[in-house]
């Protein structure tokens, strides 16, 4: 498993990616947390505002919103396309 | 069964929650359809309110199924019982039967949106928890279909432990006949077992029990366990008693060591659903949907961006151009009115009362309602289809620059055409220093109600000369939006940096996919928000209509009325025809701007006329500016009054008469400076008491109001102070 530097906010538009790990210590990312951005789960950043900031994933099917600032806080581990 | 008579009462007459035969609530995350759902079932027996001391709206309706009577309640849509914004704490303490004023719920609908079991799944299992009767509508399994997911219904129902599972169709109403009988069945139904997903809190939540002064449900231990002594659990505390209180950080400490209690709860629980959804959940091939395009080509950043102010400015071409016509036939037939009402009455103070006062008044709470209509069909509508998240979502950047968030943006728009509802429409900014901070740039924007002042002066003192491609005037008109504009980012700015100074908002936005929204359901919510706004804003209105005019009207002047009827007579002797009836007209304006200037308004006029004589206002401006002060659309009426009078009549048209108005010795009054300074004034001052009521409404607190009043009202006098002493030098 390589997770290296990639985080959410590395994602280009159209990747997927498994969150590997969380650093759960501010209270705003424990709230994602909740919306169901854990450990294991699969995202696809779908789209970015202009200037990539806020992005939009794909978690399951819903669309989530979350700024750069906060994406850095989940490594993930990209998953190639067509998986 | 005597009670089947009193069941026959038509069921909006009930007095809800006292002859209901069990309550339900109704819970869901947000966006999963539980709205509609809950309008599907109420219909328009449904009742809108408060909970106490918070804006959050509770809607109650009732559902009659035989012989029964059920009352529901939709509560805020949560995605968990760790409460994080007050929308959750709100269903959470209802839930928990702690909200004050409402007993504990007698059975959970739970409303699983089949596009989003992830996050759907997350809630259901907490509910579980509670052992209370519940019952599962699985709602948009079409939706969730042609996005590929097919769901396998038993096999869910097994991993939730045999929890009734309904499958409806809200949009057709497939499914709600059978939902409606199980709903009914509800309070006798048998809880299923707790799913235990995580042994150790199980374990934990019993060491707990064991020294417990009086007994605790499962789920409220839980709550204590997770969220911690938080002052939303001062009742479980209580029960939990001293010695157990002493244990509760022990317990904590060695279930969560140093992780955070609800990082490491959503990881547990967030692994079971994915094993649920790998065995209840299979992909089947997507229909290619027009829908599915369509979102892919918009959600891509420039043409989302460019579709977003497309979007804006069709709601703003529709809220002015269409509503014009309806409010200008509203404003004729209440002219109209009054004129028969004056003719059938005759003159005097009760007939008075009922055109200029009543009359006028009603008109004009009844002229806005075209535009707030409008107003809030488009942004029901928005909300409905999922696209309000995603405005917020690409404004969020620009509107982080000047210290506000994404979803600051529709409650600004709103506010150019009226305030009011801009404001109402704040409630879905989660962050209180956020929405505070919009509630207070929201007055800034150019209201409907400032045009025509804005239209007046503009006509009548800015040269219509061409400036490149643009006219002057509308170059004027434009300058004093932009000033709003500006103005209330600045506004907006100041109190983040100051007074409400804070931590960046968090900003985690479900975006929910297109849908179409469902007429019965939007129908709904204009019906209730438009109440909302006449009780809100139509009552205050109407009072200070009534108000203005009782100030214009009285005291009654004892040597007008014969002065007037002397000059009549004269004019009778040497004038006949129309060239009379124009002396006869000529004779009342007179009289009626004499009665103004005796007046209590007219009086408070001459009396403030020194304050306002720096800013180059006489008292008749100050008048109308004072009159203004509750709603600013009775300025021109007032102006309209005050100026028919002396030999400045002779110019006809108001805006005629405002060029020709003169200091006694002999200067203009409205100078150009003057104008500027005037139209400055009015951009910035509140002069609308129902603005200032919403603002009290919402904020819980006569603070925000005031200082509103204050801080607009001398940023417009400094303004209009500055423009007239800096141009007349």
């Amino acid at each position: 498993m390589e997770i290296n530097g990639n985080t959410l906010a590395t994602l280009k538009r159209g990747e997927k990616g498994i969150i590997r790990f969380v650093d759960a210590a501010d209270p705003q990312v424990q709230r994602l947390m909740v919306l169901g951005l854990v450990e294991g789960a699969e995202v696809e950043h779908a789209s970015s505002a202009i200037g990539g900031d806020p992005m939009e994933f794909r978690l399951f099917g819903c669309g989530i919103s979350l700024r750069q600032e906060h994406a850095k806080y989940f490594k993930v581990s990209p998953v190639a396309a067509g998986d | 069964m005597t009670k089947r008579s009193e069941i026959r009462i038509p069921a909006n007459e009930i007095p809800f929650a006292k002859r209901s035969d069990a309550s339900i609530a109704v819970v869901g995350n947000p966006n999963s359809g539980k709205s509609t759902l809950f309008n599907r079932l109420t219909g328009l027996k449904q009742r809108i309110g408060n909970y106490p001391g918070v804006t959050v709206e509770r809607h109650i309706g009732l559902l009659k199924v035989d012989d029964k009577v059920i009352e529901l309640v939709d509560l805020p849509g949560t995605h968990s019982l760790s409460a994080h914004s007050l929308e959750e704490h709100i269903a959470v303490d209802v839930i928990f039967g702690r909200m004050q004023g409402m007993q504990k719920p007698d059975g959970i609908l739970v409303v699983l949106d089949a596009t989003n079991l992830y996050q759907g799944l997350f809630l259901v299992q907490q509910l579980i928890d509670l052992k209370l009767p519940m019952v599962v509508a699985l709602t948009m399994t079409d939706a969730a279909e042609r996005s590929g997911v097919g769901i396998d219904i038993e096999r869910l129902r097994q991993a939730l432990g045999g929890v009734p599972i309904y499958p409806i169709v809200a949009t057709t109403g497939a499914g709600l006949p059978q939902l409606r009988l199980a709903i009914a069945d509800m309070p006798s139904l048998v809880p299923t077992e707790r799913i235990v997903v995580w042994p150790e809190l199980t374990e934990a939540a019993r060491e707990l029990s064991h020294d417990a002064r009086e007994p605790l449900r499962f789920a409220e231990l839980e709550r204590l366990l997770i969220d911690g002594p938080i002052d939303a659990n001062r009742e479980f505390l209580e029960k939990l008693g001293g010695n157990a209180r002493g244990k509760l950080e022990a317990v904590r400490d060695s279930l969560f060591g140093i992780e955070p209690p609800i990082a490491k709860d959503a990881r547990i629980r967030y692994a079971w659903v994915r094993k649920v959804l790998a065995e209840v959940q299979h992909s089947a091939p997507p229909f290619y949907s027009w829908r599915v395009q369509i979102a892919a080509f918009i959600n891509r950043p420039v043409p989302g961006t460019i579709g977003l102010f497309l979007v804006m400015a069709i709601v703003f071409q529709a809220v002015f151009a269409w509503a014009t016509p309806i409010m200008d036939l509203i404003d004729a037939g209440a002219a109209v009115l009054g004129a028969s009402v004056t003719q059938a009455l005759g003159e005097g103070a009760f007939s008075s009362l009922i055109a200029d006062g009543i009359i006028a008044g009603v008109g004009s709470v009844v002229i806005f309602l075209p535009q707030i209509l409008i107003l809030f069909l488009f942004i029901i509508l928005l909300e409905d289809s999922g696209y309000l998240a995603r405005a917020a979502y690409l404004m969020d950047r620009a509107m982080r620059s000047v210290g506000l968030s994404g979803q600051s943006i529709i409650p600004m728009i709103s506010s150019f055409a009226c305030a009011v509802p801009g404001i109402m429409a704040t409630r879905v900014i989660p962050n209180r220093r956020d929405r505070i901070a919009t509630i207070m740039a929201a007055p800034f924007m150019t209201c409907s109600a400032r045009l025509p002042v804005y239209a007046l002066l503009i006509a009548a003192f800015v040269p219509a000369r061409q400036v490149g491609f643009m006219n002057l005037q509308g170059l004027v008109l434009f300058g004093l939006y932009l000033f709003g504009i500006v103005a209330g980012i600045l506004t907006a700015l100041l109190i983040r940096k100051t007074a409400l100074r804070g931590p960046k908002p968090s900003f985690a936005l479900m975006l929910p996919e297109f849908r179409r929204p469902n007429l019965q359901t939007v129908f709904i919510q204009l019906l209730g928000r438009a109440k909302v706004f006449l009780y809100r804003a139509g009552t205050v209105i109407f009072t200070v209509a009534v108000i203005v005019w009782a100030l214009a009207y009285f005291p009654r002047s004892e040597s007008i009325a014969p002065a007037v009827e002397r000059q009549q007579t004269i004019a009778a002797y040497t004038l006949s025809g129309e060239e009379l009836a124009a002396e006869y007209q000529r004779i009342e304006n007179v009289a009626a701007a004499a009665q103004m200037e005796q007046s209590w308004l007219g009086r408070a006029g001459h009396f403030v006329e020194p304050a306002f004589a720096p800013l180059g206002w006489d008292w008749r401006v100050s008048s109308a500016v004072i009159a203004g002060f509750p709603a600013r659309e009775v300025v021109i009426a007032v102006l309209g009054t005050v100026y028919a009078v002396g030999d400045e009549a002779n110019e006809g048209t108001l805006s005629g008469r405002l060029k020709a108005s003169t200091w006694p010795d002999g200067r203009k009054v409205f100078t150009l400076p003057m104008v500027i300074g005037l139209l400055i004034f009015y951009a910035c001052c509140l002069q609308c008491a129902a603005t200032l009521a919403v603002i009290r409404r919402e904020t819980n607190s006569w603070r925000w109001p005031v200082f509103a009043w204050l801080y607009m009202t001398s940023i417009g006098y400094l303004g209009a102070l500055l423009a007239f002493q800096l141009g007349s030098a």
